[in-house]
């Protein structure tokens, strides 16, 4: 297996080895035992205990005890197992798109209470996810972009359209995140050429889509799906373009490597965590206390500056500088992931993709 | 007298045989029995027999990553071979320290892991840092080139991981052979080019098919290598499966190409055994 653990990318193998211990039954909870807080291993969770955590507790008295959660699937799995088992291995924790949405149709997620969340109004719908039926079940925790980030030294003129990636002149030259279901490339595309993501609703566009996408492959050295390979072929001018995660490539910037991140016009692509909480988390009411503490804006500010991520509250709420903001965030109205799409086609998806960029 | 030496052996393979059960037998079980799930209503499996993960299977594209995967495996079994047999052979006609010593060497290369293995290859064939910086040195090429991600960079890497594995299953066999059959060999005549064709690899024969079937079915489990240094159409069916099991969590369809990994080595296996176990 690989070994770079990333913040978005934590193995599941040692997640998994992790949980049997985590999955312990949990007998009645006295007051003042900590809540189980899931964010993903690796740089997010570090930052979260050094930056987050403790002024939670020194503003509400509830002790946190961390847990590093895979991203994916994996921490779907992992949930859905220990459910069988009558526990919940964290009582709150980020979860991504595609497994939220998976998670809601299998009822693995308590209905939260909005009465118990005065900061949920901070936050725009698009970070509230709700059932059917109106009950909300995931908020808004943390949000990244992915842009198309080059390399200064081999291309001066960074292109400023997601449209460079199918441009003949970058044969060879470019490195995409190697799945559909976290590249987003078909609703890059689709909003590209397409006008917009609805051209994925049916799956005659979807594959519509994919043959548009299809033509980027000559130009695609490398599909990767370790951050840490395609990090060191851009800073080294290897790869001197592809997609990458915006906060990681303006850290790389501020280190001095030749790395520049834009904003291309189209918008960057806007992926999100969202908290949810397990069918069988007990603390109830501590849980909604963390969550209405990170919908706050001076948390949201303060993951902005400590770990680059986007805020999921709105702009006009924010102590940001616009210096800061803009060094997070852009204007611009974002691409937004269609994780129903890899849901409800998952395994067409899956493997028209493998087809394709199979060549 | 004879019957209770038989209960001693059989009390004897007990421990064995339970470790064996329990690690081996068990997940197989798990695997087969995965493979065949069925797919509820909101997208979650439960245990019971369907036969669609092996359809999906049973498409060009997969059938077509096996066979690649088959043929790229042989083909680094072969190569790995080309390269381990000879030097083996010189190896077994040094003294026993100068022995000793390469065969120390030649194990500490298997500490080296694949993921090790093949981010130096990455760096190696590298346009900034790589070999071809050497060849423009030397005036045989104008500029710097990637040499990865490719075919060739696959291969070698694989094969660089294969040597020394062939290595250590060809020498025993190879120090053990009886330097009596080449000392007749040469009296009757023959040069040592001819009794190294005519008699060495003939008598070592089943050596070199173990371990040919060995680095098969050992580069057949490579999913870093294929990953780094290849490009998707690079990728073997161990790739897939690691797709399918870590990043899409289809448990189903990741045993399910397991099941097919299985059969591949295992028909190779029983094919090998068989058509030498003939002739031997």
């Amino acid at each position: 297996m690989t070994s770079t653990f990333t913040r978005r990318r934590f193995m599941g193998t040692a997640a998994a080895t992790g949980v049997a211990t985590l999955a312990a039954p949990s007998i009645l909870r006295a007051a003042g035992e900590p809540i189980k807080v899931g964010t993903y291993g690796g740089f997010f969770e570090e930052s979260f205990k050094e930056f987050i955590y403790p002024a939670f507790t020194k503003q509400t008295g509830i002790e946190v005890q961390s847990v590093a959660v895979p991203t994916g699937e994996t921490w779907l799995v992992q949930l859905k197992n220990a459910a069988r088992a009558g526990v919940a291995p964290a009582d709150v924790s980020l979860m991504a798109g595609t497994p939220r949405n998976e998670g809601a149709s299998q009822d693995v997620f308590q209905t939260l209470d909005e009465s118990k969340l005065s900061n949920l109004k901070n936050l725009s719908d698009k970070f509230q996810d709700r059932r059917e039926d109106g009950d909300l079940y995931g908020v808004g925790g943390v949000s990244w972009y992915i842009t198309l980030c080059t390399n200064s030294d081999e291309i001066p003129v960074a292109p400023d359209s997601w449209n460079a990636l199918w441009d003949s002149q970058y044969e060879g030259q470019i490195g995409l995140l190697g799945l559909a279901s976290n590249s987003f490339l078909l609703e890059v595309t689709a909003v590209t050429h397409f006008g917009g993501t609805d051209i994925l609703d049916t799956k005659d566009g979807i594959a519509q889509v994919f043959a548009k996408l299809s033509e980027v492959v000559p130009n695609v050295r490398l599909w990767y799906k370790d951050e840490g390979a395609f990090q060191q072929a851009l800073q080294d001018g290897e790869i001197p373009m592809g997609q990458y995660y915006h906060d990681v490539a303006g850290l790389a910037a501020s280190e001095g490597f030749p790395v520049v991140s834009t904003f291309p016009k189209e918008g960057g692509v806007l992926d999100s965590g969202y908290w949810i909480v397990p069918k069988d988390a007990k603390p109830v009411d501590e849980i909604h206390e963390f969550i209405n503490f990170m919908s706050t804006p001076a948390t949201q500010g303060i993951l902005s500056r400590n770990l680059g991520t986007a805020p999921v509250v709105n702009r006009d709420l924010l102590d940001l500088t616009d210096e800061e903001f803009a060094s997070v965030s852009s204007p611009g109205e974002p691409i937004i992931p269609r994780y129903d799409i890899y849901g409800e086609h998952g395994d067409w998806i899956s493997d028209e993709w493998s087809k394709m960029i199979a060549g | 007298m004879q019957q209770g030496s038989g209960l001693t052996r059989t009390l004897a393979l007990i421990p064995s045989s339970v470790m064996i059960g329990i690690f081996f037998l068990v997940p197989f079980v798990l695997i087969v029995l995965t493979s065949f799930s069925v797919e509820m209503d909101n997208g979650d499996y439960e245990l019971g027999f369907s036969l669609a993960h092996f359809e999906r299977f049973a498409t060009w594209f997969y059938i077509e990553r096996a066979l690649f995967s088959a043929g790229l495996c042989a083909l680094i079994a072969i190569l790995s071979l080309l390269i381990a047999y000879p030097f083996t052979w010189f190896l077994t006609n040094f003294g026993p320290r100068t022995q000793t010593l390469w065969l120390i060497y030649i194990l500490a290369q298997l500490s080296l892991s694949e993921v090790l293995i093949a981010f130096s290859w990455q760096i190696l064939l590298s346009r900034t840092a790589g070999i071809a910086n050497i060849l423009v040195w030397v005036g045989l090429a104008e500029e710097s080139f990637a040499m990865t991600p490719s075919a060739g960079a696959v291969l070698a890497a694989l094969v660089y991981l294969a040597v020394p594995f062939s290595v250590l299953l060809l020498y025993p066999a190879l120090s053990r052979l009886d330097k009596s059959l080449t000392e007749a060999s040469r009296t009757l005549g023959a040069s040592p080019l001819r009794t190294f064709f005519t008699v060495v690899i003939p008598v070592t024969r089943p050596a070199i098919i173990s371990s040919g079937v060995t680095i098969f079915v050992l580069t057949l489990g490579a999913i870093i290598v294929p990953q780094v240094l290849g490009q998707p159409q690079h990728w073997t069916l161990s790739v897939l499966i690691t797709d399918q099991a870590i990043f899409n969590f289809n448990m189903p369809f990741a045993s399910a190409l397991a099941v097919v990994l299985l059969v591949i080595s295992g028909s190779v296996i029983f094919a090998v055994t068989k058509l030498t176990g003939a002739k031997a």
